[in-house]
């Protein structure tokens, strides 16, 4: 499984995500690859997430396929120039690790190492024209690549963004630089996320809604509140207060956005945050 | 202007500690301006200094001056000999530098060299150029992307906006900014023009500029 082959057999795709280990015991990361087998076409592999330092992708990329499981290898700005990037990329592509997605990055500042220095040498456009550049055949500085890796590149993009037009602006720069997929910010309100789809059916491009199962009215307002671009409606909120069992609410609440949203994008994308072993009960709920 | 910030007393304190006779020396131009290097700040940073030394019993002594540039050789060589055994700076990093050049004795700076900036009220600076070699304002509404979005983006903005703020949350989203005003200006082209990666290698060879021999301009 992968993503492009679901994609390619028109199927509804599913992702989630794990994170590499704080060290060098990748165990844990591979017991929960392993409970999302056969539930999941891939695994995005997280880059030193929130700007935290974690093993590399690229490793936590090779444990995972060589455990026959599908990564999405994350690629962010933030910790390598130009020649990094492009140095992996190609390592990465040789080990056939190709489904890629590129992104900017969080800013070091908000991360466990803020006095590091953030290099930001590319970031997700001009990213996305390296991985475009590379599956040409050369490098950035027009060098010939001995053996071009064949990239399936996908990016991100927020529906609700507050101001929305220069993030649509952004997203239909990333399409004309060769992004293939989307996975998009946390999105709960089925209504605005179809009024999304409807602009971006305009493109040629597989969108995979992205959800963050919210486990209780206290950490849906924390989103509201802290996470950028993620709005949680009152009524989920509400919903969520009233419950006795809150997670099981939120699996329901996540269950029904993806029965509602289903016929109108091209997959979801699950961020599992520290409760992967959620993301099976939200696929049931589904009916996925 | 070249925007500029004291250090903390205690910190200059500790660079001076081994000397006898320190000379403050101001610089009147950006230094002055950003009330950090002006006449006033020498003589309120001289009396904070003997202060703090005699309260720890060290005998060090402060004089000050101030002198029209620290960047131009004339003006550091109306400098007088004074028997002073160090300087300390309130002139930017470029100023400390051609004093070292020019002077036989440490130089230290009592300040830090922010970035250039304009003034956005009193004793308000804001960041507005990182003289990055490649103004790049024409195609950004004068908004620099380089300066004012922490991460230099070239094509818009991050995930990480929040009504317009961004992820940091110390400033406005200067891609929001710039999408705003080039919407005004009538500029839609240079909304959806994708930039190339910047050319970092402007800044590093231009180490001199020299007028008279302008050499080949990358």
């Amino acid at each position: 499984m992968s993503l492009r082959a679901a994609f390619a057999e028109g199927r509804f795709a599913v992702s989630s995500e794990v994170g590499p280990p704080t060290g060098t015991d990748v165990s844990e990361m591979l017991e929960t690859a392993d409970m999302l087998h056969g539930r999941v076409d891939a695994l995005n592999v997280t880059d030193n997430q929130a700007a935290v330092m974690r093993l590399s992708t690229i490793a936590a990329c090779i444990h995972l396929k060589q455990h026959g499981h599908d990564p999405v290898f994350q690629v962010t700005c933030r910790d390598r120039n130009r020649l990094g990037l492009q140095s992996d990329l190609l390592g990465a592509a040789s080990f056939g690790i190709t489904e890629v997605l590129a992104l900017t990055g969080d800013h070091v500042v908000v991360g466990d190492h803020p006095e590091a220095a953030a290099v930001f040498d590319l970031e997700s456009v001009q990213l996305l024209d390296t991985v475009a550049t590379l599956a040409d055949g050369s490098d950035l500085a027009g060098n010939e690549l001995t053996g071009s890796p064949e990239f399936f590149v996908g990016a991100v993009v927020t529906p609700d963004a507050n101001p929305i037009r220069p993030q649509l602006a952004k997203f239909e720069k990333k399409v004309r630089s060769g992004a293939r997929f989307f996975q998009t910010q946390a999105v709960y309100d089925a209504e605005s996320f179809l009024r999304f789809m409807e602009y971006a059916r305009q493109f040629d491009v597989r969108v995979l809604a992205g959800l963050v199962v919210p486990r209780s009215a206290r950490m849906a307002r924390f989103m509201n509140k802290n996470i950028p671009g993620i709005t949680v409606p009152n009524a989920i909120i509400e919903e969520l207060d009233a419950s006795e069992d809150p997670v099981q609410t939120g699996v329901d609440v996540t269950g029904r956005f993806i029965r509602e949203v289903r016929e109108h994008c091209d997959g979801v994308h699950i961020m599992a945050i520290g409760a992967e072993h959620l993301v099976p009960r939200v696929l049931d709920a589904a009916g996925l | 202007m070249i925007v500029v910030r004291q250090k903390p007393i205690d910190d200059i304190l500790e660079m001076v500690a081994r000397h006898k006779r320190v000379l403050i020396l101001g610089c009147n131009t950006c230094s002055a301006v950003a009330l950090a290097g002006g006449e006033k700040e020498v003589e309120t940073l001289a009396e904070l200094l003997r202060l703090a030394t005699s309260r720890k019993g060290a005998s060090i002594e402060f004089e000050g001056a101030v002198l029209q540039r620290q960047c131009e050789p004339e003006f550091i060589e109306e400098l007088e000999e004074g028997g002073f055994d160090a300087f300390l700076s309130l002139g930017c990093g470029a100023g400390v530098a051609l004093l070292s050049e020019k002077e036989d004795i440490p130089v230290y700076p009592g300040i830090d060299t922010l970035f250039i900036g304009a003034s956005k009220g009193l004793a308000n600076w804001q960041a507005e150029c990182s003289a990055c070699g490649e103004c790049v304002l024409g195609e950004t509404a004068g908004i620099c992307p380089v300066t004012r979005c922490p991460k230099g983006i070239m094509n818009g903005p991050c995930g990480g906006v929040s009504d317009g703020q961004c992820e940091l949350g110390d400033r406005d989203c200067a891609w929001v900014q710039i999408h705003e005003r080039l919407e005004e200006l009538g500029q839609d082209e240079c909304i959806t023009e994708t930039h190339e990666p910047r050319d970092h290698s402007t800044k590093t060879l231009v180490r001199e500029w020299d007028m008279s021999e302008p050499g080949e301009r990358k």
